[in-house]
């Protein structure tokens, strides 16, 4: 049974900020005792989410469960929820000792009871005979303790956690997360921790939820996750990795940077256009030899700490990123092999740009909020609603956005090896993706122009 | 010339022609009052004028009395301007800077203006002028020195150490007992600062709401200076001065909190 597996059930939630939509139809269901991790970049809607399901935030549509009980419209004082907020939030007029004691206070539990409870809260957090400092004469790691200690102690069935760790340098930060997973362990509450950071995601959870534009892109454990990306936001979004275009030429033969290679995946169909995602670790580099799937050469070597991060142009101008312990220099030939194992496919996405667009006469048709002159359409009659595609990469991008014929701006950028898949959105919100060679920076506003003879029309039914 | 260019590069110099004010219009009196206090009319040093407060019952009455109007006053303000405060600041509950302006509004008018409409109005709709109306003109007039700083600091407040309080359970009305109070405690003290001091030392709204029938400490001190009784009003005024300077003290602990939390002294 559903309810008896799952602590907290979020169902189909979609939350608006006026015209924005943060939360698209977003459903979590999360086993009792899991460390369940909310990633995604800045923006995507995932502390939005932990607000709601905390309380303080209320969902346009769907409904939220905890422990069986439908607490959608419970105020926040009353949910079996605990938060450590991500400034902290500690009480500037209490001692350390009144903040972690707060909640039970409030729950009238023995004094006695309450001063047991706070040592025991503040030895796990590593501060025991901090109890009478004045909370502001701690450090940034010591107040984000003390949050700490102030949520664990109600013994709340969940602990939400929002970007606890974000305001800590990075030493501090490595320490903590190893104390976070081993509070976990030891409370046995179900934590639900919001991050943009995907290293600490794959440290800590038992469970990823990758989140980008308010939905929930992929959900998983982080070996899955970090080895079966499902779409290439998540595998661009999670470690470093070289993203390609392929053909799935049949059942475990893939081709792509003009070779059939081997690989482990099946079941997309013959000459299927697919998206190849390499790790950058998974490519093993080596002098020319004959026995090499790939040639190149070595454009760049950067030394990392543990290993030299390289990248490598091959012939027919592929640039590929390798990670490995031995350097090579810089404009050597080199060979490349990547296992079967390590080749990962993904279906595409997309092939080419589709939209919805209205015949206004027989060369003219509206959409993305503008009018595009298109190629004579002689079966096709004024006013009439048509599909209209677009291949990516005959999509124009100006750098003057008066040039266009409409505006948008580039969202989300994807190196492909030989050339960039970017998102563009238009003021209406439509998403148009180009491929292209031009570098463009993240939120860089376009013209955009199509050619009439590109201009793809269907008639939908017909 | 270049003497003065060079005065006027250095940043410190810039403060000079305060510096000049201060010592004329501040210190010069403040000292004059000081040495008036202790002479006589011939300019002999004396403590007469200080046994003469105190052995004349009218004055200290009149002191304590003052005093009193002062407290009543500042409770009244603190009891209106609190929840006024709190409401304005509550995005919630408030979303328009308009009502903000609109309580502070009354702090760009004249005293004496709003107080002379007051006695006009008064007059108009029959209401006897005496201790109610007074108290009313001290509230009045002294009400947006209260709302203000206690908005300011409710408004600067950290609204996460609210939803934290929801967090751990605290209903609507603990996160106020327990949170929102405690935290805008230096905007009330700064509040108390700004009505109880000047509330001390008005003789104009007690002269006029009162038809002159009620005295306050303040107009002690201005019938005593007009009548030529400079040495006696100075001393006055340095016990009241004393009085004030002791209230500061008072809350000079919390004025750290203040400074850094949005009270406006």
């Amino acid at each position: 049974m559903k309810d008896s597996n799952f602590i907290i059930e979020l169902s189909h939630i979609s939350k608006s900020f006026g015209d924005k939509q943060v939360l698209d139809d977003v459903s979590l269901y999360v086993k009792k005792g899991e460390f369940v991790t909310i990633l995604g970049p800045s923006g995507c809607g995932k502390t939005t989410l932990l607000r709601i399901l905390a309380g303080f935030g209320t969902a346009d549509e769907g409904e939220i469960k905890i422990g069986g009980a439908d607490i959608t419209e419970v105020p926040p004082h009353e949910r079996p929820v605990n938060t450590v907020f991500q400034r902290y939030a500690l009480f500037p007029h209490l001692n350390v000792y009144d903040n972690i004691a707060f909640g039970l206070k409030l729950k009238k539990v023995k004094q006695d009871e309450i001063d047991v409870r706070v040592r025991k809260a503040l030895k796990m957090v590593g501060m025991t005979d901090y109890e009478w400092r004045d909370v502001n004469s701690l450090s940034g790691g010591q107040q984000q303790r003390v949050a700490i200690a102030r949520a664990i102690i109600n013994r709340p069935q969940v602990l939400l956690l929002d970007e606890p760790l974000a305001a800590l340098d990075l030493k501090m930060r490595k320490d903590m997360q190893m104390e976070l997973k081993d509070m976990h362990r030891t409370l046995g509450i179900t934590f639900v921790y919001v991050t943009h950071d995907q290293e600490e995601a794959l440290t800590l959870s038992d469970t990823i939820v990758v989140m980008s534009e308010g939905r929930v892109q992929q959900i998983g454990t982080p070996t899955d996750i970090y080895n079966e990306p499902v779409n290439s936001f998540v595998a661009d979004f999670i470690g470093e990795s070289n993203i390609l275009n392929g053909v799935m030429v049949r059942d475990k033969v893939v081709k792509f940077m003009g070779r059939e290679v081997d690989c482990v995946d099946k079941g997309f169909g013959e000459n299927m256009p697919v998206d190849v995602v390499i790790r950058p670790e998974d490519v093993y580099i080596m002098p020319p030899t004959d026995s090499g799937m790939f040639e190149g050469v070595v454009q760049s070597c950067i030394f990392k700490g543990v290993h030299y991060e390289m990248t490598v142009l091959t012939p027919d101008g592929y640039e590929i990123m390798i990670q490995d312990y031995n350097a090579f220099e810089v404009g050597q030939s080199v060979s490349m092999i990547i296992k079967p194992s390590d080749i990962h496919v993904m279906k595409k996405e997309r092939v080419c740009n589709c939209f919805e667009g209205k015949m206004i006469d027989s060369t003219h048709v509206e959409m993305l909020g503008a009018s595009f002159v298109c190629s004579e359409q002689p079966n096709v009659e004024g006013g009439e609603t048509v599909e209209v595609e677009v291949d990516f990469d005959k999509v124009e991008l100006m750098d003057n956005k008066e040039d266009g014929i409409t505006v948008g701006d580039v969202r989300f950028i994807l190196y492909k090896g030989d050339h960039y898949h970017l998102t563009v959105r238009t003021e209406d919100g439509e998403n148009i993706y180009v491929d292209t060679h031009d570098v463009w920076d993240d939120r860089d506003i376009v013209g955009v122009r199509i050619m009439p003879e590109d201009i793809k029309i269907k008639r939908i039914n017909g | 010339m270049k003497w003065l260019a060079k005065i006027f590069t250095k940043r410190s110099n810039w403060s000079l022609p305060y510096l000049i004010f201060l010592l004329l219009f501040v210190v010069l009196p403040l000292v004059l009052i000081f040495i008036y206090a202790f002479q006589d009319n011939d300019g002999n040093f004396t403590l007469d004028n200080f046994s003469k407060f105190i052995s004349n019952p009218e004055a200290a009455n009149t002191f304590v009395y003052s005093i009193g109007v002062a407290i009543i006053t500042t409770l009244l303000c603190i009891l209106l301007g609190y929840p006024a405060a709190y409401i304005l600041s509550n995005r919630d509950l408030c979303r328009s800077r308009v009502m903000v302006v609109l309580f502070i509004l009354p702090m760009w008018i004249n005293i004496l203006v709003r107080t002379l409409a007051t006695v006009a109005l008064f007059d108009f709709i029959r209401v006897p002028l005496g201790e109610g109306a007074l108290i009313f003109g001290m509230v009045y007039n002294f009400l947006p020195f209260m709302i203000y700083p206690i908005y300011n600091t409710m408004q600067k407040m950290d609204h996460s150490y609210i939803e934290a309080a929801q967090d751990l359970g605290a209903s609507p009305m603990k996160v106020f007992t327990k949170v929102v109070a405690p935290l805008s405690m230096p905007g009330v003290m700064s509040g108390i600062m700004m009505v109880f001091m000047p509330t001390i030392s008005t003789f104009a709204i007690a002269e006029l709401l009162t038809m002159n029938n009620i005295k306050l400490f303040g107009t002690t001190i201005q019938e005593n200076i007009n009548n030529g009784m400079w040495n006696y009003g100075a001393a006055l005024s340095l016990i009241m001065l004393v009085i004030i300077f002791a209230t500061n003290l008072f809350s000079d602990e919390d004025e750290d909190r203040a400074s850094n939390e949005g009270g406006i002294i």
